[in-house]
């Protein structure tokens, strides 16, 4: 019973779908590959992916339900079908996953005709990478208080500042841009900007290494960099506005727009893992505390899947945002909760790093825990989360 | 043929007039002020004179007009046959008010009823008021539907029951037990009114003041065949196990949702340092994973009650078993903070906190807690050890 009522339209884009999948598996290569969009770091890695994006858009896999004028395929409610299909095929990430899940949605809901026309086909079959440029060294939870400033010279903005932890920024054409355009008001004062970042003047790239020894975190650094007023989104002083349309679609990507980065139910996988393992003398899986640990993960997880199917049942929501605000804490932590098991399960293995060839799934699980924390900080902490939970759900006093 | 589940759980218009009625009709009936007085007022009863604990039996005859306690009983025995996802709804909001009455064990003795094929009298009984309790623990407190004590023998034609059964919740609320006997390989079921010679009802001493409980002792006990229900009670049980299990879950929800609500009015409310304490990030955050962990259990008892409605069995128990180990644990969680963020006030008598979280606790063992559901759950999830 995967999908019941779903449209005409629906179970034939499946089945195609399905179909194509199954005879266009991804190509073979001898290249290194990260387990993540996260962790790309050469050039030949990203062009291995550019290409797989490409064919999945010419497919109708990418782009599925944007209109045709802006180079998607013009279905209904066919994306998700797209992205549950790509996942259960085990086919590889989407490279351009800020383009699709972030820039995109954006430029649809707050662009001129031309912006997209201009920027949504190239993004649907991977020719334009992007990047997102909203954390600063001083805006991190605190997203609002941003310190790039982007002055007005006639038609253009002058952007001084210093952007951190952009994702792509080194394979980018393109960044999705808030800075501040007036220091009198915190989120009236911002404005959002479609700013060219490959080969342009003023702006310059250093990457940034994770804990986890991993690259594909960079500083951007603006330097008299020069944008044409054409390519703000939206009115000057919306970019906040704009930012959270972003921020609200970046939630559903979590959930699986760029395509499979894990192709196994997570319960599953650690089941096997625990299978495969041994502790005290006995498999794993025979260990009771082992045993209770992925029972919780277990719970926890179909707690995430069933909390989704009474966000949409509003005689079972005492109020309406309670449980749609607590979806990003929620997957975050199962996510990182999951993977911390996983290290604990995988024992002495644990400490095989990727490519050793002994680390139980290509040395996934440490790496899934460390890189984890990346989702538990990013787009405001989840401590920041909770205090927000509990003012605008629970109604307790600001704690600022 | 069995329908894939509905995505809103099938939670329709009846199952929320139900609810909204309930929520309605115990909030006027039975504020917490009300509660108080009614189960906390006379400390003396429940620790010097060791009295049952108190219940408004004027309000259970409404409740009975109101047709709460015959819900479960299918519509081929003259009851309303209401889905399991409606009757959640409403056991949610008897566990919010901690609602002391015999509607909770009443449900649970219709559902295992409602497994068997000789019951339908006794199930039109339950339909026209008729309370009923579960009798089928052991000493241990055995949660399995094998193990039980009290045995049964045939003697012309009838069953004579001997032995004791352990754990009955609100006993001495039931007018009929329905009792699982060890009779020969088998275990029959039968229905013996509480009143019944032979019979002695011996009250627990326990926490909760909203129920009571009884060791029951059968001395001869004598039971018509046409009150033998079934010769398979270890069937019926497990067949029914799924709805018991997530009908106590629903109660903890309701009961863990009132103690969230009640300390964040308290930590809006008290001030220290100048400020309302929920100020306080120590405070603030533990009061979202409780409602976090809240949430979750909620959820899950939703879909383990459509999952009963719909589902096939193999499936309902395991999340049945999900919703249970969830419920309880946010329960405890729950509760321990409530005591906790109360502070000095929260520890004593007069705060009402202690009310709900006895029940809570009380709940949380009951059918087994979210250890032992895991531990059910690792057998079938991951095999047997």
């Amino acid at each position: 019973m995967s999908s019941p009522n779903l449209t005409a339209e629906q179970i034939a884009f499946q089945e195609r779908a399905r179909a194509w999948l199954e005879a266009n598996p991804a190509p073979e290569t001898d290249l290194e590959l990260p387990l993540s969009p996260l962790e790309l770091a050469t050039r030949e890695q990203v062009e291995y992916y550019r290409d797989w994006q490409r064919r999945c858009y010419e497919a109708g896999l990418v782009g599925a339900d944007i209109s045709e004028s802006y180079g998607g395929h013009g279905h209904s409610g066919c994306q998700s079908i797209a992205n549950r299909e790509m996942s259960r095929a085990g086919a590889p990430f989407l490279l351009n996953t800020v383009g699709l899940s972030m820039m995109i949605p954006a430029v649809l809901a707050h662009g001129t005709e031309e912006q997209k026309r201009r920027f949504v086909p190239k993004a649907l079959s991977g020719e334009e990478i992007w990047c997102q440029g909203f954390s600063e060294p001083g805006a991190g939870s605190d997203m609002a208080n941003q310190q790039t400033m982007a002055v007005r010279r006639d038609d253009e903005w002058v952007v001084n500042g210093h952007k951190v932890w952009t994702s792509f920024a080194q394979f980018a054409k393109h960044m999705i841009l808030i800075a501040r355009t007036s220091r009198e008001h915190k989120y009236d004062g911002l404005s959002f900007f479609l700013c060219p970042v490959e080969g342009h003047p003023g702006v310059t790239i250093k990457p940034l290494v994770k804990m986890t020894g991993e690259l594909g975190f960079n500083e951007v650094f603006f330097e008299d960099c020069v944008i044409d007023d054409s390519l703000r989104l939206d009115d000057v002083g919306k970019g906040w506005t704009v930012a959270m349309t972003v921020l609200t679609h970046e939630r559903g990507a979590a959930e699986g727009a760029g395509g499979g980065i894990s192709s196994v139910h997570p319960i599953e996988r650690l089941i096997a893992l625990a299978r495969s393992s041994m502790r005290n003398g006995r498999r794993a899986s025979d260990d009771p505390v082992t045993r209770d640990a992925i029972v919780q993960q277990a719970i926890a997880h179909e707690g995430l899947r069933q909390n989704a199917r009474r966000a949409r049942v509003p005689a079972l929501n005492d109020h309406p945002m309670r449980l749609r605000m607590q979806q990003g804490v929620l997957a975050t932590e199962l996510e990182q909760s999951c993977a911390r098991l996983g290290v604990d399960i995988a024992g002495a293995r644990s400490t095989l790093y990727k490519h050793d060839a002994a680390a139980p799934e290509n040395g996934y699980w440490p790496l899934a825990y460390m890189n984890s924390y990346g989702f538990t900080i990013s787009g405001g902490s989840n401590e920041i989360q909770r205090n927000i939970l509990g003012e605008r759900i629970l109604g307790m006093p600001k704690s600022k | 043929m069995i329908d894939s589940p509905p995505r809103d759980f099938g939670f329709g218009p009846d199952e929320e007039m139900l609810r909204d009625l309930a929520r309605k009709f115990l909030d006027e009936s039975l504020p917490v002020e009300k509660l108080r007085v009614l189960v906390a007022e006379d400390h003396d009863s429940v620790y010097e004179r060791h009295e049952l604990p108190r219940w408004d039996e004027a309000m259970w005859k409404k409740i009975v007009e109101l047709g709460w306690s015959g819900l479960a009983v299918p519509e081929e025995a003259g009851g309303v046959g209401f889905k399991r996802v409606g009757i959640v709804g409403l056991v949610e909001e008897a566990g919010r008010h901690a609602l002391p009455s015999p509607l909770v064990a009443t449900l649970n003795a219709t559902y295992v009823l409602d497994e068997t094929e000789g019951a339908s009298d006794w199930l039109a009984r339950v339909a026209q008021g008729t309370t009923a309790s579960l009798a089928m623990t052991n000493a241990e407190g055995s949660w399995e539907p094998s193990e039980g004590g009290v045995s049964a023998r045939e003697e012309g034609g009838d069953l004579v029951l001997d032995g004791t059964a352990y754990f009955v919740q609100d006993a001495f609320k039931a007018e009929v037990l329905v009792v699982a006997a060890h009779c020969g390989g088998d275990r029959a079921l039968c229905v013996v009114p509480t009143s019944s010679a032979g019979i002695t009802l011996v009250p627990d001493r326990i926490h909760d003041l909203t129920r009571d409980q009884a060791t029951i002792r059968f001395e001869g006990v004598r039971v018509a065949k046409e009150n033998v229900v079934s010769r398979d009670a270890v069937g019926a049980l497990e067949r029914a196990w799924p709805s018991v299990l997530v009908t106590v879950a629903a109660d903890l929800v309701g009961c863990a949702e009132w103690q969230l609500q009640t300390t964040v009015q308290y930590a809006k409310d008290r001030k220290q340092f100048d400020r309302p304490i929920g100020f306080f990030q120590a405070v603030k955050h533990p009061l979202v994973n409780a409602m976090l962990d809240i949430d979750r259990a909620r959820s899950l008892v939703y879909n383990a009650a459509c999952t009963i409605d719909y589902g096939d069995r193999d499936e309902a128990l395991k999340a049945a078993r999900m919703a249970k180990s969830a419920a309880s644990d946010a329960g405890a969680f729950i509760s321990d903070r409530s005591v906790q963020l109360h502070g000095g006030i929260g520890f004593t008598w007069e705060c009402d906190v202690h009310i709900f979280f006895k029940r809570s606790m009380h709940n949380q063992a009951l059918y087994g807690d979210g250890i032992y559901q895991r531990s059910k759950l690792a057998e079938t999830m991951i095999g047997e050890i």
